[in-house]
């Protein structure tokens, strides 16, 4: 027993002096400030970097090169048997329009009187996208009183005239590339000058189906899009009451034994498990026991619940324990039965949480690549799946497979539409989370 | 604040009824022994203070008697506690239906993060004992006006309970449990949170509740349980050491254990 009065008195020191102990203290201090702020900043400058690439290379997807110009709907091509029958019609194959729209394009350049030197028949043909005449067909087969008649036809220039006038193919390169030529570069800048050939925003970026090798300019991320927005109604529609309903089982009525121990440190190691084992899971289970249709937006979202399930839990578990377990007295003290304490007042309080744990997951599940590939998502589906529930069941593509899926093409204007997709991808996850913050804010209740 | 004087009040006490009848109760937390062969008589229209160190297992019985335990996975009860002759731990009985009649306010006002109005009328809705919407007002009016707070908050029940004062709260949290009717209520250290001010009128309410009521106080201040209460029962380690009278115990007590501690010597 030492009495504390009887210790050596302490030596008297000034405040106005800091010691070795507290300097060395301050430093460490200011240098771990230092490291951290050092970690944010790379962080930043990381982001950065990947924004600015994304929207150099990609922010010209959204705009597309088109010509106007006057076609003549010649009836001897479209419709040699003369009847207007849109069944006969229909056996003229696009090759024809195609020669409508040569013709179309060689007087134009005749009566604008632009002169280029060495313009062959390919630079003519090749200047127009191959999708035009599959439109202008398409419209002739539907409006068949257009034959004979000469319209104003806005058409998609091929995707190198396209690259032409955004600058990426340069004269000397048109020079060098084997599939275009110092003559169309001179054509569609003459053009361009003359007003015929205009850019303008790319709404069919956003909305057409994938488009052939051949004609990346036709290529949009309409049935992605679909096949992404049907699978997050999946994972939404299975995953938040499977998820919500399993944590609050676990949270707060299981009994705490071994076997929910188990559950608890699997659903913590399903959380870990890479991606790609679900794809392989699904697969298995979903297409070759179950039987459902490969590619189709029922089974990646089914997939997709399985690997968003543990996020959701994990989160709204968090939530749950974050309730002050005062209200749950305040409700069994009232006589509410543990049911109606947990929805009339846990889940409430735990909304906000379990919300953004919802959304942060579907935007986990939205940007999952690996598992749709297994489940045959990559495949080239140029028809928009049908509205749910039969769409489920339709061919669809989705976001990040059709970027992944554009990358691996030849055509460089390929990689231009890839960066576009990532933009749109980045803007939906952007819209999610801000819906995530507004509904966080919205539930929020202070106790 | 209270305008009785202690004898007047122990005077009242003998021709009580006993509302709450408890033979040999036992409580264990996993392996440890907390409460052990406790037999007590709570009797009605009667302020009943359980008083004693931290730890001696005055809370647990507390909480024994609107089976707030079982919310506990360790905690097992034995013994008998009858409530107008009839077992709270009977299979048969289900705890919902008993925590309406033996309400409880907790140590730390926990109103809900809702209207006032929504708090005091959660109980009623949730027991379907206010079937209109006007009873439904009249079961709120009565509740706020018997805990002392209708005044403060008559023109403001659409707003948060948690925006009140702690005091207030409190006393929302009392309107809340009486708002059932329950028969008996109890009260575990409901002013250890609060202010000298608040304490008081919290006091004051608890005498008035008496009226109805058989309020159970779980306190560690035994100025508190020698104002409001008339039966105390002093619990040391897990035993009942001596219950009697607010009087007897404070002025002769038989134990020396009770002694000591209301003496300051230990606790």
């Amino acid at each position: 027993m030492s009495d504390p009065a009887q210790t050596a008195p302490r030596p008297r020191r000034s405040l106005l002096q800091t010691d070795a102990g507290t300097r060395r203290r301050n430093a460490a201090e200011r240098r771990f400030r230092t490291y951290g702020a050092a970690a944010i900043l790379t962080a930043m400058a990381a982001l950065a970097v990947l924004m600015f690439t994304v929207f150099r290379d990609g922010a010209s997807a959204f705009v597309q090169a088109r010509a106007t110009i006057p076609v003549v709907i010649a009836a001897d091509v479209v419709d040699p048997q003369g009847n207007r029958d849109p069944a006969e019609m229909a056996k003229i194959l696009t090759m024809s329009y195609s020669r409508l729209l040569d013709q179309a394009l060689t007087r134009e350049i005749a009566r604008s009187g632009i002169q280029v030197g060495g313009l062959t028949q390919r630079d003519i043909t090749g200047f127009l996208s191959a999708q035009a005449r599959a439109d202008l067909r398409r419209a002739v087969l539907a409006d068949p009183s257009l034959v004979g008649q000469e319209i104003e036809w806005r058409m998609m220039t091929s995707s190198r005239v396209d690259a032409m006038l955004k600058g990426r193919i340069t004269r000397e390169m048109a020079a060098r590339d084997a599939r275009t030529s110092v003559a169309q570069y001179d054509l569609a800048m003459a053009l361009r000058d003359r007003g015929v050939v205009r850019a303008g925003f790319n709404w069919r970026f956003i909305t057409a189906p994938d488009g052939s090798d051949s004609r990346p300019e036709a290529a949009g991320l309409g049935v992605a899009i679909l096949g992404s927005f049907y699978m997050m109604l999946i994972v939404l529609v299975l995953a938040l009451p499977i998820g919500v309903a399993a944590s609050i089982w676990l949270e707060e009525f299981a009994p705490k034994n071994r076997l929910t121990d188990v559950i608890e440190v699997n659903i913590s190691n399903l959380a870990a498990v890479p991606s790609i084992v679900f794809g392989i899971l699904g697969l298995a289970a979903f297409i070759n026991f179950v039987g459902l249709p490969r590619s189709a937006p029922i089974v990646g979202g089914l997939v997709l619940t399985l690997m968003t399930l543990p996020t959701i839990i994990i989160s709204t578990r968090a939530a749950l324990k974050a309730v002050p377990p005062s209200i749950r007295d305040a409700a069994l003290g009232v006589g509410a039965s543990r049911m109606q304490t947990v929805f009339h007042h846990v889940l409430p309080l735990a909304m906000p949480g379990v919300l953004t744990g919802t959304i942060l997951g579907l935007a986990q599940a939205l940007g999952e690549t690996a598992p749709l590939m297994l489940i045959g998502m990559v495949a080239f589906v140029t028809t928009y799946p049908s509205a749910p529930p039969q769409g489920l069941f339709d061919p669809a593509s989705a976001l990040p497979v059709q970027i992944y899926n554009w990358t691996q093409r030849a055509d460089p204007a390929f990689f231009e539409r890839a960066s576009g997709a990532i933009i749109v991808l980045l803007a939906f996850l952007l819209a999610m989370n801000l819906i995530a913050i507004w509904l966080r804010r919205k539930f929020e209740r202070r106790w | 604040m209270n305008q009785m004087t202690q004898a007047e009040r122990s005077v009242q006490t003998e021709t009580r009824d006993v509302k709450f009848e408890c033979r040999d109760v036992q409580v264990w937390y996993g392996e440890k022994h907390a409460l052990k062969d406790v037999g007590v008589d709570i009797l009605d229209k009667t302020v009943t203070a359980f008083i004693g160190p931290s730890g001696c297992g005055k809370s647990t019985f507390l909480r024994c008697l609107n089976r707030m335990n079982d919310t506990i996975a360790a905690a097992r009860v034995g013994g008998q506690m009858l409530l107008d002759g009839e077992d709270i731990y009977d299979p048969r009985v289900d705890p919902v239906q008993l925590r309406a009649r033996v309400g409880m306010v907790f140590q730390k006002p926990n109103p809900f993060p809702k209207s006032i109005y929504d708090n005091v009328a959660y109980g009623p809705r949730i027991h379907g004992l206010a079937p209109t919407r006007a009873d439904l007002d009249a079961v709120v009016e009565k509740s706020l006006r018997r805990a002392a707070l209708w005044d403060d908050v008559k023109d403001r029940l659409g707003e948060t309970g948690t925006s009140l004062s702690g005091g207030q709260q409190q006393r929302l949290c009392i309107a809340r449990a009486i708002a059932t009717s329950p028969e008996v209520l109890l009260m575990d250290e409901p002013c250890s949170a609060l202010d000298p001010i608040a304490t008081a009128q919290i006091e004051e309410l608890i005498d008035e509740l008496r009226d109805r009521y058989s309020v159970v106080i779980v306190t560690h201040s035994m100025q508190q349980a020698a104002r409001v209460s008339q039966k105390t029962a002093f619990f040391h380690l897990g035993h009942l050491v001596e219950y009697a009278s607010t009087d007897d115990i404070f002025t002769s007590p038989k134990d020396p254990r009770t002694e000591s501690y209301i003496t300051g010597r230990i606790g």
